[in-house]
């Protein structure tokens, strides 16, 4: 009677512990396998608590590399889409020129579709072109579908923006080139940062598109697809685990900042 | 002398504004505001009224006309380089800086010395110092609105433009912060153009005010000249509630006008008509409901001679406190409105009771019958 009670009145909180429950589990297993010390090639089945992988995380071959090279993709197809992003969310939200509304739907085409699909067509046009496969066609590809979701993340910040905001910076003085850099971009950097983030998230992640398209290059999701054809080493959950900490501490750190900027006292 | 004055003027000259080339928002308009005045552009929605606004800010270029401060030709500068600064409706703080910064914020766009000093002594005038580390979201409507005060005062622009700035607010503070704007222009002295659709803060805050409808200014004076003797139907009812009367003219002359609206005889100072009678002899009697008295029937012979007079009926009665307002029908037509104030109630003037309503001519107003005469009614409960 009294436990049934208790649930009653707790439904929300016990449904929702158990939500997170089921987000949060993988990432448990993947923490608790890069202590294991597997005995023979896969990290499947627990044996014993080891931490020679995290004293030694670049002990597999290549596998240091890999990293590097998609933390070098993620960051300029980063960089690439942000800007471009920005500037299209831009004109997508304040101009009125003809075939906007084209553009409005077409930029939503890479996020609809399939990935396998897309990267068929890229590894296409690429040998099309006569292009050498490696980090330049893979730039390439991951800007282009990077692109999509900084614009829509941008766009829904600027179309939230009052107009009046940049009036009201005019009225006071600022020229265009002050008006954007003190009043537009403060504003629209949530926006900015959400998209820049998902970007690199995307970009860092993506396998498919990058297989069609790298050649002879490998990046980090392929190097894991390719070990576990032939046994995975205990690192790539230390390098999994220590990918998922560094994003938690970064969000953490946002809230902090954001809640300190939101206190801050000027002088 | 009169030289300094005069080129603090604010004065537009034939401005006006068309958009798309088919729709215009402002007719060609000519208007001087005397350096160091409140004035008030009173409209409805649509009126007009903050299109002007904004051509005098820089916000909005206009197809015709200039914009003049003093001497100077500001018309082809941007808004970042007019000595005027804007309240905007619903304010428009920076979201991203506190208190102090979006004060701060014309001062250092010119590089201003002393910029620590100067918002402070804003931030006391306005009476926000202890609420400078503050974000504009954790203000309430009251504060944000003299955030928005400080912020384009601190420039000491030549004018000041507000644009419906206590429009957000609730009733009580709007009648708090109307005292406070007029205490803060008296002590600045910067000459306020204030923007509004409501008549009363029009009034009590400008000493002068430009009625404006469908693009035009319709009359332009003090507060109580505009109220007493309105030139047009859109004033008359605009501004307060008017009883206006189509008359036929009997006759002009010696100061005087008499007319006669279905057989009653009624009198009017020439002086007081928007225009000479026409060639048809049609008028609008105008009187407003406050200036009216009403007695019963049975005392009609108290009323004194040489007053506008006619019989009616009590339709309906509102006691509001301060007054009763009456609703009489009569020959002249239904609902003319009476406001009597509640000195002595009488407990006969109940609905359905035979009155004499009178009042004296002088009070009267004559306006060009020509006009729609429900222009600028506001309310559909409309009694007229």
């Amino acid at each position: 009677m009294a436990p049934i009670a208790w649930l009653r009145r707790h439904t929300v909180v016990v449904a929702g512990l158990l939500t997170l429950a089921y987000l949060l589990l993988p990432n448990l297993v993947v923490l608790v396998f890069s202590f294991n010390a597997p005995a023979g090639k896969f990290n499947y089945s627990w044996r014993e608590f080891s931490t020679a992988a995290w004293r030694d995380p670049c002990g597999v071959p290549d596998l240091c590399g890999s990293l590097a090279l998609s933390l070098q993709i993620a960051f300029w197809a980063t960089a690439g889409a942000t800007v471009l992003g920005v500037m299209i969310a831009f004109a997508l939200v304040r101009y009125r020129f003809r075939g906007r509304g084209a553009v409005n739907s077409l930029i939503f085409l890479p996020m609809a579709m399939p990935e396998v699909v897309m990267a068929a067509s890229l590894l296409t046009l690429f040998l099309n072109l006569g292009a050498e496969l490696g980090f330049p066609t893979v730039l390439i590809a991951h800007t282009m579908f990077c692109l999509s979701f900084v614009v829509v993340a941008v766009k829904a910040r600027v179309l939230s923006m009052d107009p009046r905001l940049e009036e009201a910076a005019r009225d006071l003085y600022a020229g265009p080139v002050q008006t954007f850099l003190r009043v537009t971009l403060p504003i629209a950097a949530p926006g900015i940062a959400a998209g820049a983030l998902l970007a690199f998230s995307l970009s860092f992640d993506d396998f498919i598109i990058t297989n069609f398209t790298s050649g002879t290059a490998v990046t980090f999701p392929m190097f894991v697809w390719g070990s576990a054809q032939r046994g995975t080493p205990v690192q790539i959950n230390v390098i999994g685990t220590a990918m998922f900490v560094l994003a938690v501490l970064t969000v953490v750190l946002g809230q902090l900042v954001a809640g300190r900027r939101r206190n801050h006292t000027p002088s | 002398m009169t030289d300094s004055t005069e080129s603090g003027d604010l004065r537009l000259t034939g401005i006006s504004k068309t958009y798309g080339g088919s729709f215009t928002a402002v007719h060609p308009l000519d208007l001087t505001v005397p350096h160091g005045a409140f004035f008030a552009l009173l409209g409805a929605s649509g009126c007009g009224k903050t299109t002007t606004l904004r051509m005098i800010a820089g916000l909005e270029d206009p197809t015709t006309g200039s914009v003049l401060l003093g001497d100077r030709d500001v018309t082809r500068l941007p808004p970042y380089k007019r000595p005027v600064n804007t309240v905007f409706q619903s304010y428009a703080l920076f979201p991203h800086l506190s208190v102090y910064e979006n004060v701060a914020f014309g001062l250092r766009r010119r590089g201003a010395a002393r910029v620590r000093e100067r918002v402070g002594d804003m931030l006391d005038l306005v009476q926000l110092g202890d609420l400078a580390a503050r974000r504009p979201h954790q203000l309430s409507g009251g504060q944000q609105q003299r955030v928005a005060v400080a912020r384009a005062l601190i420039n000491h622009p030549r004018v000041l433009l507000l644009d419906e700035p206590l429009g957000a607010l609730d009733l009580k503070l709007r009648r708090q912060m109307q005292l406070e704007l007029k205490r803060i222009q008296t002590e600045v002295g910067i000459t306020f153009v204030h923007v509004t659709h409501d008549q009363e803060e029009a009034m009590s805050l400008a000493d002068t005010v430009a009625v404006m409808n469908g693009g035009r200014v319709e009359q332009l004076g003090a507060p109580a000249e505009l109220y007493e003797n309105p030139r047009t139907t859109f004033v008359a009812n605009f501004l307060g509630t008017s009883n206006l009367i189509g008359a036929d003219v009997v006759s002009a002359g010696g100061g005087e006008v008499v007319v006669t609206a279905s057989g009653v005889r009624l009198r009017l100072p020439a002086g007081r008509c928007a225009t000479a009678p026409g060639a048809d002899g049609r008028l609008l009697v105008g009187i407003r409901p406050e200036k009216m008295s009403l007695v019963h029937r049975d005392e009609a012979d108290s009323v004194p001679a040489g007053r506008n007079r006619f019989t009616g009926t009590i339709a309906a009665a509102g006691f509001i406190g301060v007054s009763t307002q009456y609703l009489i029908d009569s020959p002249l037509g239904p609902g003319v409105e009476v406001y009597v104030q509640n000195i002595e109630r009488d407990p006969r003037l109940t609905p359905g009771a035979e009155v004499v309503v009178h009042w004296n001519p002088e009070h009267s107003f004559g306006l060009d019958a020509a006009q729609d005469i429900n222009s600028g009614v506001e309310t559909a409960g409309d009694p007229s």
